[in-house]
């Protein structure tokens, strides 16, 4: 940490180092969280503060150490668990699926799995198809499971405690691009219950409703609107399951136009699901149809302009708000 | 004398145990007949000298995690059998309020993990069970019962590496009944002994009769007492047969009949219970006793389960999270 500012990645260390010292039952779990200091840099140092019983490297193996971390939150214990990416996730999918999410509803509400998931996720990094993808929608999908994606600073902060208090798997997508975000400490307060949606940026004209790593964009996106003297408002999902539409349908009903940002691909979107609820629910405020912009109908490619072609920028939705708004 | 007394009575004690779940599951048969019961029903009626003989060396604060074969599982471990036979019916006074059905039976304060419906899929969760139980300090155990066709699931290798690896208080119990649904064991795996599998990770394993209960039972003592004593998990590979089919749909096409009645002469009831005759503790009316009580407990625990109310309507998304938590 320099100073006052702190980088997301400082941030969900801090947040770790944080949890494994107030509580005997919290341990980390992950490929690489050890002795390598994390894949993305984010748990350095921590095995040497609190050792191999609570800082533990695991084989590459994520359904067996990912159903470890199941079996143990049904042992009583808390075990953040980290999978390198959500694409390797996959492997896990099934304790994911079919054991966190369904113990608590088979068993007749008799065993909970408190547990917390974490994932790298989404494009930016050069990193290929098999590196690169948003699948966080698919988990969104399942119900049994919590799913949360910080966006700020503060929500890498403090989201951590939240999720570990819950008494149901959850599971938290940081993006990839994000570790390297800086800027000033935040304080808890920053940080509302997770099941919020947060307006970001308050507007009156079109409301912007996004995630994780494309809440950055969406706010300089919103700045650039501004200077064009359109007045947008940025909404920042933070849970994706369970949704808190209210948020969304209170800021439609005022702004009456929808774009949703998703880096998840647009058939089969979470974006779809929230264009989707919003028709169902606000389409008599609606002054235009909603709208959503969502990665190419392609394996994300290597190649730097491949790469940003296929994903959401800045300029893109720049555009297509502009377009939405000046066709008044 | 007395000592032999006592253990007669103990021999007494497991005949009655897996009669009562050959009963059960035989009066579970009837009622999927009639409609009763619904879904996948998976009987273990053969398999009984297993489930029994390893309960003896448990504690109640072990842990047990079964698979979808796992009526007489939870019926051995204690379980209310008018709770699991509403279950069966699917009714709100089942063990897992209807919800789960004959593949999920679950008891929370018997530490009673499932009724795991996917093949392997649990073997994990019984890895972090055990791994909990290590980060605490408890001397306990977690005993976890899988088929041999497990063992061709990446979750089987994933998880005998991750307990030699930590060293965890873990029960590895395969029961081989010889086939994964229909597929015979020679036609899916190459190396077909599975103890041979798990000593390839390191661990310690073994094979026993799982048609013989005593053998059983003796295994699973001195596997729990090494654990207990901290050295390491245990794997035990207990051959056994299914007499009945996987499920109710099926028609056994991949086994002949003699190879059934070869297996079904050397099945646990009827040896143990040949062998108590033999040594004079048991009659004739003895048995037909034993019998009688098993129907009265049966026709208690089914009249249960047909009276019992169905979980309302309002209540279908109860039970996804912890109320209140969102």
């Amino acid at each position: 940490m320099n100073g006052d500012s702190i980088s997301y990645r400082e941030a969900v260390r801090e947040a770790i180092r944080e949890a494994i010292r107030n509580d005997d039952r919290v341990f980390l779990m992950g490929e690489d969280v050890g002795h390598y200091g994390g894949c993305y840099a984010v748990t350095k140092g921590l095995l040497q503060e609190f050792g191999e019983a609570r800082v533990r490297d695991t084989p590459l193996s994520e359904s067996g150490f990912v159903g470890a971390g199941i079996g143990a939150a049904l042992g009583g214990m808390r075990p953040i668990v980290e999978v390198m990416t959500v694409n390797f996730s996959l492997l896990a999918s099934d304790q994911i699926v079919n054991n966190a999410a369904t113990l608590r509803h088979m068993s007749g509400n008799q065993v909970g799995v408190p547990l917390v998931i974490r994932m790298a996720t989404g494009a930016g990094k050069q990193l290929a198809a098999q590196h690169s993808h948003s699948l966080e929608n698919w988990y969104a999908h399942v119900p049994g499971l919590k799913v949360l994606a910080p966006a700020t600073l503060a929500d890498a902060r403090y989201l951590l405690a939240q999720a570990l208090a819950d008494p149901d798997p959850v599971l938290i997508f940081e993006h990839v691009l994000l570790y390297n975000e800086t800027g000033p400490l935040p304080k808890a307060e920053d940080c509302p219950d997770m099941h919020k949606a947060l307006v970001r940026r308050p507007g009156s004209q079109l409301s912007l409703v996004t995630y994780g790593g494309s809440l950055p964009k969406a706010m300089q996106a919103a700045e650039i609107l501004a200077g064009r003297g359109l007045d947008v408002e940025v909404i920042d999902l933070r849970c994706l399951r369970p949704l808190d539409t209210q948020t969304i349908f209170t800021s439609v009903k005022k702004t009456k136009r929808l774009l949703v940002v998703d880096e998840g691909w647009r058939t089969g979107s979470l974006a779809g699901e929230i264009c989707a609820q919003v028709a169902e629910h606000c389409f008599w405020s609606l002054d235009a149809p909603p709208q959503r912009l969502c990665s190419q109908e392609v394996p994300i490619p290597y190649p730097k302009h491949l790469e940003l072609a296929a994903t959401p920028q800045v300029e893109q939705i720049v555009a297509a708000a502009a377009a939405m708004l000046e066709a008044r | 004398m007395k000592a032999k007394a006592e253990e007669l009575d103990h021999q007494l004690t497991l005949l009655r145990e897996m009669l009562r779940i050959r009963r059960f599951e035989e009066r579970c048969a009837e009622l999927y007949m009639a409609e009763k019961i619904r879904g996948f029903l998976h009987l273990y009626i053969g398999e009984e000298g297993v489930a029994v003989g390893m309960m003896q060396a448990l504690a109640p604060d072990d842990a047990v995690v079964a698979t979808y074969r796992e009526h007489g599982h939870a019926l051995a471990r204690g379980l209310d059998i008018k709770a699991v036979m509403a279950e069966m019916f699917g009714k709100a006074s089942g063990c897992s309020r209807g919800r789960g059905g004959s593949m999920h039976i679950f008891d929370g304060p018997r530490r009673f993990f499932g009724g795991n419906a996917i093949v392997a899929g649990a073997l994990p969760m019984a890895v972090g069970l055990a791994l909990a139980d290590k980060l605490k300090g408890l001397s306990r155990v977690t005993c976890c019962f899988f088929g041999e066709g497990a063992a061709a699931e990446g979750e089987f290798h994933e998880s005998l590496n991750l307990a030699q690896l930590w060293q965890l208080p873990l029960l590895l119990v395969c029961e081989n009944n010889g086939y994964a649904m229909g597929t015979a064991l020679a036609i899916s795996e190459s190396e077909q002994r599975i103890s041979h599998k798990a000593e390839g990770y390191g661990m310690v394993a073994r094979e026993v009769d799982g048609m013989d209960v005593l053998a059983v039972e003796a295994a699973a003592r001195e596997c729990v007492d090494a654990i207990k004593q901290g050295k390491g998990p245990r794997f035990l590979e207990c051959h056994t047969y299914r007499f009945r089919g996987h499920s109710m749909f099926d028609t056994q096409l991949y086994r002949s009949q003699d190879e059934v009645a070869a297996w079904q002469e050397k099945g646990p009831i009827v040896r143990l219970r040949r062998k108590l005759e033999a040594a004079g503790a048991l009659d004739e009316a003895k048995w037909q006793q034993l019998e009688d009580e098993l129907r009265q407990e049966l026709n208690e625990a089914v009249a249960f389960a047909e009276q019992a109310a169905l979980e309302p309507v309002e209540k279908l998304t109860w039970g996804v999270y912890q109320e209140g938590a969102s």
